[in-house]
């Protein structure tokens, strides 16, 4: 096994720009299996630049990344079967039911019916939304559709899941349940999971924090190592831009 | 990925496609009662004014409706291509493509099967409304109810395809107004479907020359010649070089380092 393999996600060198407007400059970070990896910056730092270059939505033009070694460009199948994603936009089919939109996610892996059912069923149980299963999306709260985002995410058991702004426009409630549960998600089946955010206290004690910020990374530690000289993270995170910035 | 893995893939994405147009009682309503009211209201008013001589296929003098309906037919096809189009800049926006460009399957196979489900919607959608037309004394040979069906799905997937290009091009659903009156107007009226080419030819030649090249045109020809137990070699070879070019045009536009996303950057921050 390559060394890098180990590493649910390994981005190297990763540039990209639009045009003449440079979006990301040579980004490099992992993410092994189990890590709870915050990708934190402020709005327009180049998250979302990242999460389609991640995903494959378009191409990156230098540097790589691969996903348990399979390189998303050179074998973008084994990379992306083994990937989950929540996008920062609401992805749901407002007019199917809660089940038809995870049973639709599944046969986009290839499963059955079948095959997919005790998954769907588990996740939604997990997510505490089964009883919900023939509602349609349209029914669900704003908080409960981040959930059924989530649910559908795992349902091909992914190893490396990816969060765009998982919680924008959530309330308290529903932002603390996707965080531990995507945490418990860490512990239990060691998936390794990136989270972008621009809201500082979502990344807890025990995760990794990478500062982005105007498509760069400017700091990537654990959370306590990152705070220490500073008393916290929001101090951290306000010194490491400012000094960017200037 | 088996074989096995990629029929519950293309098979996943038709339900969905049907479950949406079931759920969407207007647009349901809506693809049906457009060509209805063609036939009903059009097709009356012009009945006296309009007389169509023989021609193939046809073997006698025949009433104005009969002449439109294959037209209507390929115009259920037409906005149906129309519609997928929009659905997916809808999607788009409204970020649902991605959960399909984030599939492992190849993007040709996820964008055809789009394009497939499309055109499954779109034959339902025809049969109906050749059911209801029945009514109208609109009755061709049974067995071109079976022998339109091919003609169906090629000019389906045709215009499903042209459908994919345009929408890989049109970057906010407010344009898809242009898209009515820039290629939806146009492709109907410059076509076979309301007036036969030889009528149009005494009228104007560079119209004619237009509706000769305009893959509506053939498509609608298909359809008709296949509804009354005949075969347009012509008109097939035409929609199959037209199916082939915009599926090309598609597959580039869809492409992650070529396509829309990779010049627009496709909402991204």
């Amino acid at each position: 096994m390559r060394p890098e393999a180990a590493d649910a996600l390994r981005v190297s060198g990763l540039s990209h720009a639009f045009g003449t407007r440079r979006v990301l400059q040579d980004v490099a970070f992992s993410v092994r299996p189990g890590d709870f990896t915050v990708l934190l910056g402020l709005n327009g730092a180049g998250k979302t630049t990242l999460f389609a270059l991640i995903t494959r939505l378009y191409s990156a033009r230098t540097g790589a990344i691969a996903v348990f070694g399979h390189d998303v460009e050179r074998a973008p199948r084994a990379a992306l079967a083994r990937m989950g994603v929540v996008f920062q936009q609401p992805t749901l089919d407002l007019d199917l039911t809660v089940e038809q939109n995870l049973f639709y996610h599944a046969s986009l892996h290839g499963l059955s019916r079948r095959t997919a059912s005790p998954a769907v069923e588990a996740e939604l149980e997990r997510v505490g939304l089964l009883e919900r299963r023939h509602d349609r999306v349209r029914a669900l709260s704003g908080g409960q559709r981040r959930r059924v985002e989530l649910a559908r995410a795992l349902v091909h058991q992914p190893s490396l899941l990816l969060l765009d702004e998982p919680t924008a426009g959530l309330d308290t409630e529903s932002r603390q349940f996707l965080l531990q549960h995507v945490r418990a998600l860490c512990r239990t089946r060691a998936v390794g999971v990136l989270w972008a955010t621009h809201l500082i206290d979502e990344a807890g004690e025990e995760a990794r924090v990478i500062v982005l910020q105007q498509g760069r990374v400017l700091a990537d530690d654990t959370q306590a190592a990152l705070s220490a000289p500073f008393g916290s993270l929001s101090g951290a995170f306000d010194s490491l831009t400012a000094r960017h910035a200037a | 990925m088996n074989a096995g893995a990629y029929w519950q893939c293309l098979s996943g994405i038709i339900r969905r496609e049907g479950l949406r147009w079931v759920h969407q009682r207007g647009r349901f309503v809506s693809a049906l009662v457009r060509p209805l009211v063609w036939l009903v209201i059009f097709a009356a008013g012009f009945h006296f004014v309009l007389g169509v001589s023989i021609s193939p296929p046809y073997r006698t003098y025949i009433p104005y409706e009969v002449y439109i309906a294959p037209g209507l037919a390929g115009m259920i096809q037409l906005f149906n291509g129309m519609q997928s189009s929009l659905s997916m800049v809808y999607d788009r926006e409204m970020g649902s493509m991605r959960t399909l460009m984030v599939s492992p399957f190849p993007r040709w196979f996820l964008l055809m099967g789009k394009l497939l489900a499309g055109v499954a919607v779109s034959i339902v959608q025809v049969y109906i409304f050749l059911a209801i037309a029945w009514f109208w004394n609109i009755r061709p040979p049974l067995t071109g109810y079976v022998a339109v069906l091919p003609a169906l799905v090629l000019s389906g997937l045709m215009l499903g395809a042209l459908g994919l290009v345009l929408s890989s091009f049109i970057r906010q659903l407010e344009n898809f107004a242009g898209v009515m009156n820039f290629v939806i107007f146009p492709m109907f009226f410059t076509s076979a479907a309301l007036y036969p080419l030889w009528r149009v030819q005494q009228a104007s030649l560079s119209i004619y020359w237009a509706s000769e090249i305009n893959p509506f045109t053939h498509a609608v020809e298909l359809i008709r010649f296949a509804l009354y137990d005949a075969f347009n070699p012509v008109s097939a070879l035409v929609v199959c070089a037209y199916l082939a070019l915009f599926l090309g045009a598609a597959v580039v536009g869809y492409d992650p380092g070529r396509g829309f996303l990779a010049r627009r950057g496709g909402g991204a921050e």
